[in-house]
C-alpha cells in the first residue's frame, strides 16, 4: 500500500472541500472496496478523508411518504429497517444478497453506490484496463469474460457495476443527494448517477471531482409484491452473474431491473411497460441492443428464464 | 475539541505531502519550509515516506494507545503491534473471514480497517470472549463438537458465529430469511446463510454448524 496522509473530516461540507483541494484524495467510510483496492495499488491515494464522523447514519421519513437514508447507514441496518423491510423489500433483498455479514457491518449506502467493478482485469496490474489506466487497452474483451457485460459496454470496456444495492435503487428510482465543494447542494436521480463507459471507463459516476454524497431518497413506496433474484456461482457470498429486481403490481404491471449484465444498474421504462405479456417480451425491450461475448451469450438467456421465475412466484 | 480532531499526523509526513499537493495545484498551501530546513518543492514524492497517526482503542477492556502508519490495519494492529495473535490473518482482503473481531458489538474483518479509524472504539477479540479455563459458550461447543481440523479460521468462525446469533436476535434479515415482516429464526439454513464470510478450508462447515445450533439451542 502507498503512504497517504488522513484527516477526519468534521462538517459534509469540510469533506467535500478537502477532497477537492488535496491531490489524488479519497473519501473513507467503510473502506471494505477502498483499503482492498489500495493494498494491490489498484487505489493510490495520497490523503484520506474519514467521514465516518459526519453522523449521516439515519433513516428519516420524508414529507411525501419515502425515506432519506443517510450515507453513512451501513449496509445491515438498511436491511434491517422496518420501514425498509415492510415497504421496500426489494431493497432488503438486495442488500442481503450481496457480500458477508462482516462487511455488511460494515459499508455505507453511499460507498455501496461507488464500489469499483471487480472485473478482474481491473484488479491485475499487469493487465491493460481502460477503466484502471485509460488508454492500455481492453484485456476482457479477448478474455476471461464470464462474468462481464452484455449490454451497455463500448470497445474501451465491458466491466459491470457490482452492486446489488444500486440496482434496488434503480428500481425505485432513487434521488443521491450530493454536497459540492463550493457549499451547494444537488440531487441526482439514480438513472444518471452511473455512467456507461463509452470511450471514458475511467469515470464510473456523475460526481465531480469533491463531490460527497450526503443521503439516498425513496419515493413513497409502491406496493405490491418485492423480487430480487441474485444468480451467482456459488449459494452465497458471490457476485451476480445475472439479478433481477423486481416490483410486480396484482394487475401484472410493475418494474423490474437487472443487475450483473451491464455497467451500470440495467432498467428501461419501456421495458416495464411489457411486464404483463411476460418475460420474453419485457427481455426483448430490456435486452435491445445486447452484445454478448462468446463466454457470457449464456446471460441473454438468464436474464430471461430468471424474470420468468420472478413473474411465476409474483402469481403465487 | 471533538473526538474527531484529536487525531495527529506527524509534522514532517504532512509538510512532504502537502508540499508535493501544493507544488502540483501550483498553491501556497503548507508550503513552507520543513523541519529539516530542507526546501518544500523537493522533498521527496509522498509514496516514499510514511505518515503516522496516532490510533487510540480499547482491545478486550484495556486501553490501548499509540502512534502508527496510517497504513496500519487494525488486524496488523492487534497482531503486530499488541501482540494479539489469537485473531488470524488469511487473505488479507475480506474474503476468508479469518480476522473476523467485534467493534463495537458488531462483527467486522479486521482486514479492511485502518487502526488510525477506531478512534473510541471497543474491540473484542477471541482472546477477549473466554479463557482455556474460563470458555465462552460459543469456545466450548467448537471443542465438543469438533468444529475444526487445524484452527486457523476457528477464531474468526467463533467471533462470527456469536455475532450471527445476535443478529438474528435482533432482527436482522438474511439471504434466506422467508419472510421479511416475521420475527427471525435460528434454522440450519439461516446459520449457514449468516457464516458465509467464514471459509474453512478444511471443511470443517458440518461441525461448525452443530457447534452454533447446539449454543442456539441452550440460549432459546
Amino acid at each position: 500500500m502507498r503512504a497517504f496522509t488522513y484527516e477526519r473530516a468534521e462538517t459534509p461540507q469540510q469533506a467535500a472541500m478537502a477532497a477537492a483541494s488535496t491531490d489524488h484524495a479519497r473519501f473513507i467510510a467503510g473502506g471494505t472496496n477502498l483499503l482492498d483496492l489500495m493494498k494491490i495499488e489498484v487505489e493510490t491515494p495520497a490523503h484520506l478523508v474519514d467521514v465516518n464522523g459526519l453522523g449521516l447514519d439515519t433513516i428519516e421519513n420524508t414529507d411525501d411518504g419515502g425515506l432519506r437514508v443517510g450515507a453513512l447507514v451501513r449496509n445491515t441496518d438498511l436491511a434491517a429497517d422496518p420501514r425498509v423491510r415492510r415497504d421496500y423489500g426489494v431493497l432488503s433483498r438486495a442488500l442481503v444478497a450481496g457480500a458477508s455479514g462482516q462487511l455488511r457491518n460494515k459499508a455505507t449506502t453511499g460507498g455501496n453506490l461507488l464500489q469499483r467493478t471487480r472485473c478482474p482485469y481491473f484488479y491485475d496490474t499487469n493487465m491493460p484496463c481502460n477503466k484502471r489506466r485509460p488508454g492500455t487497452g481492453c484485456a476482457a474483451l479477448e478474455g476471461f469474460s464470464r462474468q462481464l457485460a452484455i449490454i451497455g459496454g463500448s470497445e474501451h470496456c465491458i466491466a459491470t457495476h457490482p452492486s446489488d444495492m444500486a440496482v434496488a435503487m434503480r428500481l425505485l428510482d432513487a434521488e443521491v443527494e450530493t454536497v459540492l465543494p463550493n457549499g451547494n447542494t444537488r440531487a441526482i436521480p439514480i438513472a444518471d448517477f452511473h455512467r456507461l463507459p463509452g470511450d471514458t471507463p475511467q469515470i464510473d459516476s456523475a460526481l465531480i471531482p469533491g463531490e460527497f454524497i450526503t443521503a439516498v431518497t425513496l419515493p413513497r413506496p409502491l406496493g405490491g409484491k418485492h423480487f430480487y433474484h441474485k444468480v451467482r456461482d456459488r449459494a452465497s457470498y458471490a457476485f451476480a452473474l445475472v439479478s433481477v429486481a423486481a416490483v410486480i403490481q396484482p394487475d401484472g404491471g410493475g418494474r423490474v431491473a437487472l443487475g450483473g449484465v451491464a455497467p451500470k444498474p440495467w432498467r428501461r421504462e419501456d421495458a416495464d411497460a411489457a411486464l404483463p405479456r411476460g418475460a420474453k417480451a419485457v427481455m426483448a425491450r430490456l435486452l435491445d441492443g445486447a452484445e454478448p461475448t462468446h463466454e457470457n451469450r449464456f446471460k441473454v438467456n438468464l436474464a430471461e428464464r430468471t424474470l420468468a421465475a420472478v413473474l411465476a412466484e409474483a402469481k403465487e | 475539541m471533538s473526538q474527531h480532531s484529536r487525531f495527529k499526523i506527524t509534522r514532517r509526513a504532512l509538510m512532504i505531502v502537502g508540499a508535493a499537493s501544493a507544488a502540483s495545484l501550483g498553491l501556497p498551501r503548507l508550503a513552507t519550509a520543513g523541519r529539516d530546513g530542507e526546501s518544500p518543492t523537493s522533498a521527496p514524492a509522498a509514496d516514499d515516506k510514511a505518515a503516522t497517526a496516532e490510533v487510540a482503542f480499547t482491545v478486550n477492556g484495556v486501553p490501548r494507545r499509540f502512534t502508527a502508519d496510517t497504513r496500519l490495519t487494525l488486524l496488523d494492529a492487534l497482531r503486530e503491534q499488541l501482540q494479539l495473535t489469537g485473531t488470524k490473518k488469511g487473505c488479507d482482503h475480506g474474503q476468508c473471514g479469518a480476522c473476523t473481531v467485534m467493534v463495537n458489538g458488531r462483527r467486522v474483518n479486521a482486514c479492511l480497517s485502518l487502526a488510525v479509524m477506531h478512534e473510541g472504539d471497543e474491540i473484542t477479540t477471541v482472546e477477549g470472549l473466554g479463557t482455556p479455563d474460563n470458555l465462552d459458550p460459543m469456545q466450548a461447543a467448537f471443542i465438543e463438537h469438533d468444529g475444526y481440523q487445524c484452527g486457523y479460521c476457528t477464531p474468526g468462525q467463533i467471533c462470527s458465529a456469536k455475532a450471527t446469533l445476535e443478529e438474528i436476535r435482533a432482527g436482522v434479515p438474511s439471504h434466506v430469511t422467508a419472510d421479511l415482516n416475521a420475527p427471525m429464526k435460528v434454522t440450519p439454513e439461516e446459520i449457514r446463510e449468516r457464516m458465509s464470510g467464514n471459509i474453512c478450508r478444511c471443511g470443517a462447515y458440518a461441525n461448525i454448524l452443530d457447534a452454533v445450533q447446539d449454543v442456539a439451542g441452550g440460549q432459546s
